[in-house]
């Protein structure tokens, strides 16, 4: 199964989409969070976002739902701080971060692959809410 | 003329002072174009990396900037913290076993550290970034080598066109980073990347003219 790997700036925010993606896949997928700093202080850390990446990977890869800014250029650091052989498993999604997070959850649980949990997250960018 | 770890740790050291002397100065530039927290950020980043010193002066000048890079990977909190980060990875790998550094060694380690930028960041010069300040200044350095000045000298060209590349944010539109949702109302203002940038440039500078 592809895992989640979940990247805020707050660790709240961070907590909260946890609760709501892991509810929504049944505890199937592996999910693990990486919000704010190890001293509680807002903002993004790369070496906690690989230690999450690490945590969520099944060997199916994982999927990097990130907030805002920094926390994507984080991600992308978080990404050279793996093995060789586990990045290529790796995928930033490019998707807003509840919706995005809760679409690729859901995509996950079905046993779809990495590619697919992407394009799922991906295209909740284009969800109307009204 | 060569440094070796004690001057690098020097220099470290001083780029610590010189993050926490400007700290608000650097937040206050910040709240102008971005989200008020850069100094803060930067602060508590360089204070990790100073405290880590100690523990360092035994190590090759390679272990020791590549350390640096990953405590402020993981401390400074925004985008300063990856960019930082690579910058001085990027330096610790072209210094790698080093243990100590000429005039040549330097320049490979800033043409490391500025490419390391602008493969993180995926910016060029000339969007309000960082950028702006340390590619002169590296350009700087390496023409003063080329024209035969020794390593403080050309050091110090190196910080003098830093803090031109500097002033010149402010003539600059954002378009990376957070500045860049300001839009036109980003001009006139200076970036606190190249700001802090170019502090750190000025302390180093100034460590190795006094040797």
């Amino acid at each position: 199964m592809v895992g989640l790997a979940i990247v805020s700036h707050s660790s709240k925010l961070a907590e909260g989409l946890y609760e709501l993606t892991n509810q929504l896949s049944r505890g199937k997928i592996k999910i693990a969070t990486a919000g704010g700093m190890s001293d509680g202080s807002i903002g993004t850390d790369a070496v906690s976002i690989a230690a999450a990446v690490r945590k969520a990977e099944d060997g199916d890869g994982v999927l990097i739902i990130a907030d805002l800014g920094s926390a994507i250029l984080s991600s992308d650091m978080a990404m050279e701080l793996l093995d060789e052989e586990q990045k290529g498993r790796i995928v930033i999604a490019d998707a807003p971060f509840v919706e995005g997070g809760v679409a690729a959850a859901v995509e996950a649980s079905l046993g779809s692959d990495l590619e697919r949990v992407k394009e799922a997250a991906q295209a909740a960018k284009g969800l109307r809410k009204l | 003329m060569t440094i070796d770890i004690s001057i690098v740790t020097d220099v470290i050291k001083a780029m610590a002072r010189v993050i926490s002397e400007n700290k608000e100065y650097l937040t206050q530039l910040d709240s102008a174009i971005g989200d008020a927290d850069h100094g803060i950020n930067m602060d508590r980043g360089m204070q990790a990396v100073a405290s880590k010193l100690p523990a360092l002066s035994d190590k090759d000048i390679g272990t020791l900037l590549k350390t640096v890079g990953m405590t402020l990977v993981s401390t400074v909190g925004g985008a300063a913290g990856p960019l930082y980060g690579t910058a001085f990875m990027r330096a610790g790998q072209a210094a790698s076993g080093k243990d100590e550094l000429n005039e040549e060694d330097v320049l490979a380690a800033l043409e490391a550290a500025l490419k390391g930028i602008k493969d993180r960041g995926k910016a060029v010069a000339g969007e309000k970034t960082m950028i702006d300040s340390i590619e002169p200044a590296v350009k700087a350095y390496s023409d003063a080598l080329k024209s035969g000045i020794g390593l403080a000298e050309s050091l110090n060209r190196a910080k003098d066109a830093a803090s031109e590349g500097m002033e010149y944010t402010k003539n600059i539109i954002a378009t990376k980073g957070r500045a860049s949702y300001l839009g036109e109302r980003s001009m006139g203002h200076q970036d606190p990347g190249a700001t802090s940038a170019c502090l750190m440039l000025v302390a180093a500078a100034r460590v190795v003219s006094t040797i």
